[in-house]
């Protein structure tokens, strides 16, 4: 087994909410958003989701338990054989859906962080700014009610940034609750949010 | 956020910009890449393994058939031998001996070995215009008899040795139980082979299949984390793969029927010359009948099959890796930042 990366953490993100998890390189944000995310799970502890104990859930239910929440990978897990419109219409696609009700919706999310030009480009072409608004359109597309994002502003200049951060604003704003993994101090001065500080496996809240 | 009217969208584009971009979408693309360098290899490594599974169950059904025409041929006639004796009518002798076999049950023709035909058996031997009467040469008598239903060789030797001392039964049993050792040997090295080959192939396309599969595990992990159920991933995967194997398997198999199909041409078109009647001779008739081409679609099918199950299967176990990270807390360390 690995060294314990993360201990004694009691918190919740509530319905709606808009929070920062910060905390220096290692201390084990993208651990804890694997953990929200279920891509993980807890060698101890417990934790709820949607009201329900994550570790009694049967397998079969994940997707649609990940359905609800959005995450943006921070390596953007893009697919390279997918267009950008194609990828941020992914979600849309595995649910079953027919192009036709999604596709103006996709291209005018696609068209709001800036990819509106870009939209039949493959992701080996699009630049490392570019490739993390397509992964936080993609994140988005489908509404979900809680958003997990890591680092999502690590690859574009300072008013990209400010635009993304809009967006989840926005996105907050219309009920979803937000949860932005970062160490950028100038990106968390720009909102009053709760800010979750993880650092040596321990976390303070601060709201 | 796809049913969500646009007014609820931060800043929505205008329309008109909307519908302009959404004429320049490419038709979308499927979910699996429909060609690459592992697809390719897959679909020839299938191609190959069809072509040798339909190759060798050709030849071991041509192989097979010819050995039971050999035992057929042979056991469906037995020959009754008069030796020559002064004091003998060798024409009346031939005559009972033929109407005293033919009063066996079990028995459907006689034929008497005539003179000529007689000295045309022995041309090699004893050279051009041979005059029989005056050689010892023992006559033939050939029996036609009922393959099913043979008649009672003990009884009709002891009736014939009886009725002319000089006549000797040759129900060529001999011969008969070396060739069916001899086929039974020949089949069964053939179903040896095949099943062989059959395992060979069965492999091939499993490890194939995977290996391939393998470089696509990040679609699985991708489509597996925005919600896709894996039912959904797998039937992609199945499709493609399908796909994939029917090109393979069809090009094989449609190879090896061509291979058959033209052989079996040219020996009808090459009839009676004495390439054609050695090679028939050896291995028989290159035709493998409709059995054969059966045979062909169903390793075709079984191709097909397999790779889709194969497909599924690793998808299906890919996906449960996935979650068994999420389990496994000694992998988690893998996976933080």
């Amino acid at each position: 087994m690995g060294p314990e990366i993360l201990r004694d953490l009691t918190f919740d993100i509530p319905r709606k909410s808009f929070q920062f998890l910060t905390g220096p390189s290692g201390a084990g944000k993208t651990t804890l958003l694997k953990l929200l995310f279920l891509s993980l799970q807890p060698t101890r502890g417990l934790i709820r989701m949607f009201d329900r104990n994550i570790s009694v859930i049967p397998r079969e239910e994940f997707p649609m338990l990940r359905r609800r929440v959005g995450i943006v990978f921070q390596d953007f897990r893009l697919l390279d054989h997918l267009t950008t419109y194609e990828n941020v219409a992914l979600p849309l696609r595995v649910r079953g859906k027919d192009e036709s009700t999604y596709r103006s919706d996709v291209l005018e999310l696609l068209g709001w962080v800036g990819l509106g030009e870009r939209i039949n480009v493959l992701p080996p072409v699009l630049s490392g700014g570019e490739k993390q608004r397509a992964a936080i359109a993609r994140a988005l597309i489908d509404r979900p009610e809680i958003l997990l994002a890591d680092e999502p502003t690590g690859n574009v200049d300072p008013p990209m940034a400010r635009r993304l951060l809009n967006l989840f604003m926005e996105l907050n704003r219309l009920g979803t609750a937000v949860v932005i993994a970062t160490h950028d101090l100038s990106l968390m001065d720009q909102v009053e949010a709760r800010r979750m500080i993880l650092s040596q496996g321990r976390l303070d809240i601060y709201e | 956020m796809s049913e969500a009217p646009s007014n609820k969208r931060p800043a929505p584009a205008p329309p008109d910009q909307a519908r302009k971009a959404a004429m320049r979408v490419r038709p979308t693309a499927p979910i699996v890449p429909s060609t690459n360098v592992s697809g390719n290899a897959l679909m020839l490594v299938i191609a190959i393994m069809s072509f040798l599974a339909c190759l060798t169950l050709g030849a071991v059904s041509m192989v097979r058939a010819t050995a039971e025409s050999w035992q057929s041929q042979i056991s469906r006639e037995i020959t009754v031998q008069i030796k020559p004796d002064d004091k003998l009518d060798m024409d009346k002798a031939l005559a009972d001996a033929r109407d005293l076999a033919l009063t066996f049950d079990g028995t459907t023709a006689g034929n008497i070995v005539d003179k000529e035909a007689t000295a045309r058996l022995l041309e090699p031997w004893l050279g051009e215009g041979l005059d029989l009467d005056e050689l010892p040469v023992p006559r033939l008598v050939i029996i036609t008899i009922d393959e099913q239903n043979p008649p009672d060789f003990a009884a009709m030797r002891k009736a014939l040795t009886e009725a002319i001392p000089q006549a000797y039964l040759d129900d060529h049993r001999t011969w008969v139980d070396r060739l069916v050792a001899m086929a039974h040997t020949t089949a069964l090295i053939g179903t040896g082979v095949l099943v062989l080959v059959f395992s060979a192939m069965v492999l091939t396309v499993i490890f194939a299949t995977r290996g391939t599969l393998s470089g696509n595990r990040h679609i699985v992990e991708v489509l597996h984390f925005v919600g896709a159920e894996a039912s959904f991933v797998a039937s992609e995967f199945q499709k493609h793969f399908l796909k994939i194997s029917l090109k393979g398997a069809g090009a094989g198999g449609l190879l090896a029927a061509t291979c058959f199909a033209a052989a079996s041409f040219w020996q009808s078109r090459a009839l009676a010359t004495p390439q054609s009647d050695q090679a028939t001779a050896l291995f028989g008739t290159f035709a493998i009948g409709w059995m054969g081409y059966l045979g062909i679609a169903a390793i075709m099918i079984v191709i097909a099959l397999l790779t889709t199950l194969t497909a599924r299967y690793t998808v299906m176990r890919t996906i449960y890796e996935i979650d068994l990270i999420r389990s496994d807390p000694a992998r988690t360390d893998t996976h933080q930042n």
